[in-house]
């Protein structure tokens, strides 16, 4: 009796695993084709546009009031922290590059899988669970040239853009915070940043991350929703994994990425 | 929604990223002072000590950033810190200018700074500051003031 129970915990173990390992496999297999299928874009840059709008322009909003709010309360940080050493003109050293290296992907990674990201994930979920994806196939047009590609390489292209201006947005959010109510004088604020912020190491180390967050993010979530159970509940299940799994895999893609390029 | 509407905002939300990336490359990052190197040229000075002194620092003459360190070297031979200063072109320094490392504000960053000299002949691209003066390290200055104040007594 014994025995057999825990023989059934094993095999169940054991299962769990499995599927697990083929989700993986089945997930970067998907990969492969939606990275075949991306040049038929090129012919049809219509759809790209399209998708483009419902992921990057639809998202715009979110971002920028964040990212203004997260400018502002960094500042405001910084300034409590800074003022105790009579370091107050670092503040804009310390915004700038929390911004550029840390939060700005990182944020802009989260709000996309929690506004886009889920969004995909139910669109094309809910296109499966009503047979639409096997309608297409049935009339000869890939779903996977037709649907996924255009919206994968929208996701890819709208994160770094979203990126930039949730940087600019919060370096402007921190100006005004600290020029107009903490007394920092404009000159200082700039030429601060500038001295000590460096293109190559600062924004573009920021920008390949954000690449590689929109990647992730949207693989995942085109992935989710092209593979949830068609139902109603695999539905709903899928959508949360989209934005459990693409949060988590944010933050762990940003601690590997800080420790290669900020190799301190 | 129909497809011009759609095309204007995707365009308006590219155009907006692009003016995004041009504030980060110029107002925020130095970008910028990459561009004019053209009539830059390089003078060294050598250091006993230079401190908190970093790549990109500034440097200054009589307040005004006329270039910035470029590269910080150990001279293994004469045990002295070799410091590469790039200045911009369109700015000469007669052969006896000094350079000394000095701190903005109590605790700010380091910079150099140049005196010039009165020569009227002028450093040129590879030329090498003579009189130099070493940064001011604080912990020494305070070992120095209690080591006078325990003789005293």
């Amino acid at each position: 009796m014994i025995v057999d129970k825990i023989l059934n915990k094993l095999q169940q173990t054991g299962y769990k695993t499995l599927s697990r390992f083929s989700r993986v496999g089945r997930g970067s297999l998907f990969l492969w084709q939606v990275l075949f299928s991306l040049p038929y874009i090129i012919k049809r840059p219509g759809l790209l546009v399209r998708q483009l709008y419902y992921v990057g322009v639809q998202t715009l909003l979110i971002i920028l009031v964040a990212g203004l709010f997260v400018g502002m309360v960094l500042a405001l940080q910084a300034y409590i922290v800074l003022v105790d050493f009579g370091a107050e003109d670092s503040i804009s050293l310390m915004v700038s590059l929390s911004i550029l290296r840390e939060l700005g992907p990182v944020f802009t990674g989260l709000l996309f899988a929690g506004r886009a990201g889920s969004a995909l994930t139910a669109e094309i979920g809910l296109m499966k669970s009503t047979e639409q994806l096997s309608g297409m196939e049935m009339m000869a047009v890939d779903p996977m040239k037709y649907i996924i590609a255009p919206r994968f390489l929208a996701g890819v292209i709208a994160v770094p853009l979203l990126t930039s201006i949730f940087m600019a947005i919060a370096i402007l959010g921190g100006y005004f915070v600290a020029t107009e109510m903490l007394g920092i004088y404009e000159g200082v604020f700039w030429s601060q940043m500038q001295n000590n912020v460096d293109f190559y190491t600062d924004v573009i180390n920021g920008m390949i991350k954000s690449l590689v967050f929109g990647f992730v993010v949207v693989w995942i979530a085109v992935f989710e929703g092209h593979d949830c159970m068609p139902t109603s509940e695999g539905l709903g299940q899928a959508t949360t994994r989209t934005v459990v799994h693409g949060s988590l895999a944010v933050l762990g893609l940003d601690f590997i990425l800080t420790a290669l390029m900020f190799n301190v | 929604m129909n497809t011009r509407n759609i095309e204007i905002l995707v365009g308006a939300f590219v155009v907006l990223a692009v003016i995004a990336m041009v504030m980060l490359s110029l107002k925020v990052s130095n970008l910028a002072s990459y561009g004019d190197d053209g009539d830059a040229y390089e003078i060294l000075a050598q250091f006993d000590n230079i401190g908190g002194l970093k790549e990109r620092s500034p440097v200054s003459a009589g307040g005004v950033r006329v270039g910035k360190v470029s590269a910080i070297s150990y001279n293994n031979k004469e045990f002295t810190a070799v410091v590469t200063m790039q200045i911009e072109g369109g700015y000469e320094f007669p052969v006896d200018t000094s350079a000394s490392i000095l701190t903005a504000g109590l605790l700010g960053e380091q910079y150099v700074g140049l005196s010039p000299g009165g020569d009227e002949e002028n450093l040129v691209a590879g030329g090498e500051i003579d009189i130099t003066q070493s940064a001011l390290v604080l912990e020494q200055v305070i070992g120095q003031f209690l080591y006078s104040k325990a003789q005293e007594e």
